[in-house]
């Protein structure tokens, strides 16, 4: 690696390299090594989920509290029920915080932000050290939490990843299990807000000369825009979950309405962090998946600055829109007017995103590589999952499907496939840049037939179902709802078995070690971080690159 | 005609002759379940309300045509592109990267398709937030983890009941598992009912599919919500916010009969749950703790 390098300095190697590490790229990796932790365990609790719903009534929860919780045999079907609970929430949080955010904030974004935009590193190096280690030790508290008491009697907190008092105050979760949830979101909370400072001075202060703001890579725009989300919209969360944990310990009553407080006021500060947060995950593979789609079309992005401002855009409505999580909670009918009125305004640019997207592949020359097959597949997703948010919007209609398996089929649409597909499609495409080797093409296309075909036989019966109206966070259900929830359980296993085939690709480029080269994707890969050598040296662009292009 | 052609032909009008009294026996079978969900179901559940009429209306006729035109949209125009645009057939990428009039109208028409969407929807809204003049006023309360229903006395109530799922082993022929209880809510046909909805405890979701209600149950709060259901029978719905272990077990089930049974009813049910009534009281007076 050092060989390739202008000017290699020394750099510490082994643990020191990684425990101290000021890199963005090394700290990006461990950003990259989390998120396949906590996706992992993520997904192993969607499975058991899975395997639950996959018949009617208890089957496989009770065993499994018996084994994780060492339940006693006469109260197995408690216990399994509120583990259900616990897994629920578990896999919630852990594929939000643990999972997309860390692999694409905390990974490509500390990865190829820098790159991109043409900076040496990111601005504060330190601070991005403590970012990822704050959210090392919030994913250890998590942990901590399943095994602690949460409801009386029982194990870890089982209230949704909504944390909704006063089911997650005294009175349904007394124990610590809450408290240590709370603790672990703060930390969380404090590693996205100084990671974002970090790349938003990044972004304002370290491109490279000549990259004005309307000639920086969508990515960088992306993440810009995200950035501004989690700084804004954190530290609402940290305040409602600050005053959870008092109430939850110091008398203070908040949400407790014998104390003139109000569950409500959760809900609102919840939800103005938790709507940009759906944001926070969905921009950053926005960002990536335009890179991708204009790589592999071996033409320029359509629409260059309608796509930035989309962004920008859908991040400012992102923050007034708060309240359509809520219009069965008892609001106003002028209240439930305009949240509809400003969520449906979200189609418009995010229509204008997926119409430029097909629109740089309108006259391109495709080649249909690994990462532009993820991203097609990502561009059908989103609009599957976007539709359906348009029906949602809808106050009148979702008072119908509100909180039944039609959200989940729609935030899976976004989330688990949009989300994802995005997350596997930057995998692929920087693999090569990142690791210096190429991984074996039809097994990553292998990897993407099979995740697709398994989450689409999950998520696309659950519409089915939250139309006849199964309610979501059911450990059981009616008879009459078990054809769809079988033909979903199926479609879980098969996703589930991609993620073999997808270590088995990872494993198996590092032992075949087929160099990659600058660029393997060829002249549609212009920006910067394919013009350095693969894996890039340990200090990129000793001398600043001068952009001079007009390419935007 | 050969004899596969013909034994096809036989074996089809066979199956013909057996599939249909099967399909008509699901559709009765279906017909006799209104107010619980229909097994391999792909649609909204029937409705017995104004509100679920306009409701399906909306989801059915309007939004659905709609989003699954856009998204076979985008899936055809991807397919179109895949296959014009690869690289053998299109060697040389066209350099086009700006059309001004192309963004504007993938601007303007979703604009439009919202406005178009929002008219129907706003006025839904309305209808369904608006509580009109109401013959009945029930408060119903979560608690962890059942419904309990309070009839007021000056309409001829002046009792409460709780409403319990039965479990698997008290279920009688033509009980549903998860979703029958030990009391069921009892309101007259063609009368608007309102509901007056709380918890106890934590937050619980009042929802009923078949008459398109959902409220939800907070704490400190007495939220309000109505129906008037057209058809009488037994109508089901369950618990739809998350409220702790047994959140999948606390069904909300209400019967609705002819004006003159419902008075029987209600002179009946002031017997019987005169003797209860003090456990009852008790669950309401908790609210300050």
């Amino acid at each position: 690696m050092a060989s390739s390098t202008a000017g290699a300095h020394d750099h510490p190697t082994g643990l020191r390299r990684f425990l101290f590490s000021t890199n963005h790229k090394d700290i990006g990796t461990l950003y990259l090594i989390l998120a396949v932790i906590g996706g992992m365990v993520g997904l192993l609790m969607s499975v058991a989920i899975r395997a639950e719903l996959m018949h009617p009534g208890m089957t496989v929860f009770p065993g499994l509290a018996q084994m994780l919780n060492g339940a006693d045999a006469s109260m197995a079907t408690d216990a399994g029920k509120n583990l259900y609970n616990v897994f629920i929430t578990g896999h919630g949080v852990l594929m939000i915080f643990f999972m997309v955010m860390p692999a694409l904030m905390g990974g490509y974004a500390n990865w190829f932000v820098p790159i991109m935009i043409g900076a040496p590193d990111m601005a504060f190096p330190r601070l991005n050290n403590i970012s990822f280690w704050f959210l090392a030790v919030s994913l250890i508290l998590l942990v901590m939490s399943l095994f602690v008491e949460g409801a009386p009697g029982m194990l870890g907190f089982g209230g949704g990843w909504v944390f909704y008092p006063p089911l997650s105050a005294n009175i349904g979760h007394p124990g610590p299990a809450m408290d240590f949830v709370i603790l672990s979101l703060h930390l969380a909370g404090a590693s996205s807000i100084l990671g974002s400072i970090n790349l938003i001075t990044t972004i304002f202060n370290m491109r490279a000369p000549g990259m004005t703001l309307h000639k920086m890579p969508l990515f960088a725009w992306a993440m810009l825009v995200t950035a501004f989300l989690l700084v804004l919209t954190l530290p609402v969360l940290a305040g409602a979950i600050t005053m959870l944990l008092t109430d939850r310990n110091f008398g203070t009553m908040f949400y407790d309405p014998a104390g003139g407080g109000d569950p409500l006021l959760f809900q609102h500060l919840f939800w103005f962090f938790g709507h940009p947060e759906v944001y926070v995950l969905i921009l950053p593979a926005f960002g990536l998946i335009s890179h991708i789609v204009s790589t592999f079309s071996r033409k320029p992005v359509f629409g260059y600055l309608g796509m930035a401002y989309a962004m920008v855009c859908i991040g400012f409505l992102g923050c007034i829109v708060w309240a359509h999580h809520m219009y069965t909670v008892g609001l106003s009918l002028n209240a439930q007017r305009y949240f509809v009125f400003a969520t449906m305004v979200i189609a418009v640019p995010t229509g204008i995103k997926i119409f430029s997207w097909i629109a740089t592949m309108w006259g391109g020359s495709i080649s249909f590589r690994a990462p532009m097959i993820w991203a097609i597949g990502f561009i059908f997703v989103f609009t599957m999952g976007g539709v359906t948010g348009v029906v949602l919007a809808n106050a009148s209609a979702d008072r119908q499907l509100h909180e039944t398996y039609y959200v989940v089929a729609h935030f899976h649409y976004t989330m688990s496939l949009g989300a994802v597909f995005g997350v596997f499609a930057g995998f692929y495409y920087w693999f090569p840049k990142m690791t210096g080797y190429l991984y074996n093409e039809t097994l990553a296309k292998i990897h993407f037939v099979i995740l697709f075909v398994g989450v689409n036989l999950t998520f696309f019966p659950q519409h089915f179902l939250g139309l006849a109206g199964m309610p979501r966070r059911y450990v059981d259900y009616p008879d009459a709802f078990a054809t769809w929830n079988y033909l979903s359980s199926i479609g879980a296993y098969i996703g589930a078995f991609s993620m073999i085939v997808f270590f088995y690709t990872v494993i198996e480029a590092f032992l075949r070690k087929r160099e990659a080269g600058a660029n393997p994707w060829g002249p549609g890969a212009t920006t910067l971080e394919w013009t350095l050598p693969s894996p890039p040296p340990f200090h990129q662009f000793e001398t600043l690159p001068r952009i001079t292009g007009t390419e935007h | 005609m050969s004899t596969d052609t013909r034994q096809f032909i036989s074996r089809g009008a066979l199956t013909a002759a057996v599939a249909l009294p099967v399909v008509l026996l699901a559709g009765m079978a279906w017909a006799q379940v209104e107010g619980q969900p229909t097994p391999g179901g792909v649609g909204l559940p029937a409705t017995v309300t104004e509100v679920g009429h306009e409701t399906q209306f909306f989801y059915n006729t309007i939004l659905l045509p709609i989003i699954t035109f856009i998204a076979l949209s985008v899936l055809g125009l991807l397919i179109y592109v895949c296959w014009k645009f690869n690289e053998q057939a299109n060697p040389v990428p066209s350099k086009l990267t700006h059309h001004t009039g192309l963004e504007i109208v993938w601007t303007l028409i979703p604009i439009l398709i919202l406005v178009f969407i929002s008219i129907p929807s706003f006025r839904l809204l309305t209808k369904q937030v608006e509580i009109p003049e109401a013959a009945i006023t029930i408060k119903v309360t979560g608690n962890q983890w059942y419904w309990s229903y309070k009839y007021p006395e000056d309409q001829g109530g002046g009792f409460g009941f709780d409403q319990l799922m039965k479990a698997d082993a008290d279920l009688m022929p033509g009980d549903v598992r998860l979703l029958s209880v030990d009391n069921e809510a009892v309101v007259p046909v063609n009368e608007v009912v309102k509901l007056q909805i709380t918890a106890n405890d934590v937050i619980h979701s009042f929802v009923i599919p078949a008459f398109s209600i959902r409220m939800d149950a907070v704490p400190g709060r007495l939220n309000e919500t109505w129906f008037k259901a057209e058809k009488e029978g037994l109508y089901y719905g369950q618990c739809s916010k998350i409220c702790g272990k047994d959140h999948a077990f606390m069904p909300a089930a209400i019967r609705v009969v002819s004006r003159e049974k419902y008075d029987e009813w209600l002179a009946e049910s002031k017997k019987k749950f005169a003797a209860a009534e003090a456990p009852v009281k008790l669950a309401e007076s908790n609210t300050i703790r």
